[in-house]
């Protein structure tokens, strides 16, 4: 990990580009302007973070902007981590993916399914991403199953439609 | 048959065997194209439910003759929502059921989960408890190697494979048995250390399996390592260099076998791994057959690892001493009024985490296995999120096999060694 140093150093780097600075339990984290995510991963990824460990989705309900989607870099040759964040609200859930190769810089390739599942269990849409659909749920399935205030079971059993609660449930 | 005419008999049927290549197929598709035809494609849907998918996994495989053009895999089949689930239950409860993610490595699911919380609480674990996790980790380690052995080898035709590397399964099973009740999914592991000590005469049987282990694993290379029909599936076929598996975010043996000596275990030793002295295989070219080889000789580094972890596993208790989090001992419960208090209030509402939200990593035996935990205070998780090695593994899977032969397509497969359970979740 940076040092909480270091991280306010990447920081002052990338500008007005970062929110805020989190130094938490010896990880470093950056908040920072879903504008600028492929600009923000590039510059990290030019600073020996090359490596995308993992993408995946956050809800911060009740708050506002409510979803989050954090992005894990590392770099392989320091061993050292640092984590990238951006929260969108809830009414206009989209971000820039950063799967695909862009002027702003390479993609990620690895990117590619991680962001479908976000885009499956939360409902950020990712723009431009080459492949954007559901990817653990069925197709024609309704609703963002890992948001908070999705409810909890009622899935119907197929062919019974026994299940009195939730969404899908045949009353 | 004299020993020439053996040898020339097997030399012709080598010289046959060898003109086979993609060369005709090519040839073929070059004429179709200047003949005005285009080179005829075949969609074929495999799975979900096939023996060589090992789980359910679907392909959606795009064929020219022999050949495989282009996959699209398919998941979700077994998605039950377990990181719904978390969020839930209180975090002692979390640990049975994501244990369930991934079926073949269970110990690492919840080491990846425990790891997390224990960071978020600042909870220090006590050093036997870290021994007994590494013990456990590293035969679920060997345990998950040998069903990818054993299933693998029976995707390449060799069935009595799968006999004898369940044989050893069952031992470690048996070991696990001893130490929790449980032979897969034993909730052993706690926020803070190990739920309890291993019992007498766990240590003999160890170590008995532990020197036993080597030459079985002797024993498969035996079958295995200069088999002409293994070596003819394996060497060369469907290999990928190191810098498209990064851009895809693979890891693990995956990794390795391409050269790359990327393990957590060394780079960045979390529980301990730090006092033991081990290596970390490598491949050369990153085919199948380097797949193979680096996963057969993890096995003899985790024996090793065992071993060590036995020999020095130092006295003292194996969970931390935080009433907060850990359990009272249960003799002080007829006893101690505030031992009473802290049963009752960990049973029922468990342990409150401190907000905030920490990404544990931990290198599984399929790679980077990493856990996300977002605390909201309370004594649910607010969010629980698995990073698993095989579903970010298998996008590297269409890189890997297109081009090849469907055939040697099973093989890529058995050698990525996806479990569905991980990658659904």
């Amino acid at each position: 990990m940076p040092d909480a140093t270091g991280l306010e150093l990447i920081g002052q780097e990338l500008g007005d580009a970062v929110l805020e600075t989190v130094f938490f339990r010896d990880r470093a984290t950056l908040l920072i302007d879903p504008q600028s995510i492929r600009s923000v991963l590039a510059h990290l990824r030019g600073k020996g973070y090359t490596f995308m460990a993992s993408v995946h989705g956050v809800d911060y309900y009740p708050e506002e902007p409510r979803l989050g989607v954090v992005y894990e870099l590392l770099d392989m040759g320091r061993v050292d981590r640092i984590t990238v964040k951006l929260r969108v609200p809830s009414d206009a859930p989209e971000v820039d993916s950063v799967t695909p190769d862009t002027p702003q810089g390479a993609g990620w390739p690895t990117c590619d399914h991680q962001e479908r599942e976000v885009y499956d269990m939360f409902g950020v849409v990712f723009r431009g991403h080459p492949d954007l659909r559901r990817i653990l749920m069925p197709e024609d399935y309704e609703g963002h199953p890992q948001r908070r205030d999705f409810p909890l079971g009622g899935e119907p059993v197929i062919f019974t439609y026994n299940e009195p609660h939730g969404p899908r449930s045949q009353r | 048959m004299n020993s020439t005419e053996e040898s020339r008999a097997r030399s012709e049927y080598r010289r046959r065997e060898e003109s086979i290549t993609l060369s005709a197929v090519e040839e073929q598709i070059e004429d179709a194209r200047a003949t005005g035809g285009g080179p005829e494609l075949l969609t074929l849907n495999f799975g979900p439910h096939h023996p060589a998918t090992h789980g359910v996994l679907r392909l959606l495989v795009n064929l020219q003759g022999e050949v495989v053009r282009d996959i699209k895999p398919i998941i979700g089949y077994v998605h039950t929502g377990i990181e719904k689930t978390a969020e839930d239950k209180s975090y002692w409860k979390v640990i049975p059921v994501i244990e369930r993610m991934d079926y073949l490595s269970y110990y690492f699911n919840s080491m990846a989960f425990v790891g997390a919380v224990e960071t978020l609480l600042e909870v220090e674990v006590p050093k036997r408890a870290q021994y007994l996790r590494v013990i456990h980790m590293e035969l679920n380690r060997i345990m998950s190697h040998l069903v990818w052995l054993g299933t693998s080898a029976l995707d390449l035709g060799a069935i009595s494979m799968l006999w004898y590397c369940f044989r050893e399964r069952e031992r470690i099973c048996d070991l696990f048995e001893m130490s929790s009740g449980q032979r897969m999914h034993t909730r052993y592991f706690q926020v803070g250390g190990v739920i309890e000590d291993i019992p007498v005469g766990f240590a003999a049987k160890l170590a008995e399996f532990v020197a036993e282990m080597p030459g079985r694993a002797d024993q498969y290379k035996a079958l295995l390592h200069r088999n002409e029909i293994v070596l003819n599936r394996l060497r060369g076929v469907c290999p990928l260099d190191t810098d498209t598996l990064l851009g895809l975010g693979v890891t693990g043996p995956l990794l390795r076998a391409s050269g790359n000596p990327w393990d957590l275990r060394k780079a960045a030793p979390y529980c301990s791994y730090g006092d033991f002295d081990f290596k970390i295989p490598v491949g050369t070219v990153g085919d199948n057959y380097d797949r193979y080889a680096v996963r057969m000789a993890e096995i003899y580094e985790s024996v090793k690892i065992i071993e060590q972890a036995l020999a020095g596993l130092p006295e003292g208790p194996v969970m931390t001493s935080d009433r907060k989090v850990a359990l009272p001992p249960r003799h002080e419960l007829a006893t101690s009024m505030e031992a009473l208090i802290h049963h009752f209030k960990l049973v029922t509402e468990g342990f409150r985490v401190p907000p905030g939200e920490v990404y544990n990593p931990i290198e599984g035996p399929r790679g980077e296995l990493g856990c996300f935990v977002r605390s909201d205070g309370s004594s649910k998780p607010a969010r629980v999120h698995m990073r698993d090695p095989s579903f970010v593994n298998l996008q590297a899977f269409s890189h890997i096999a297109e081009g090849s032969y469907i055939a040697d397509m099973i093989a890529a497969l058995a050698m990525l060694d996806p479990v569905l359970g991980g990658i659904d979740r």
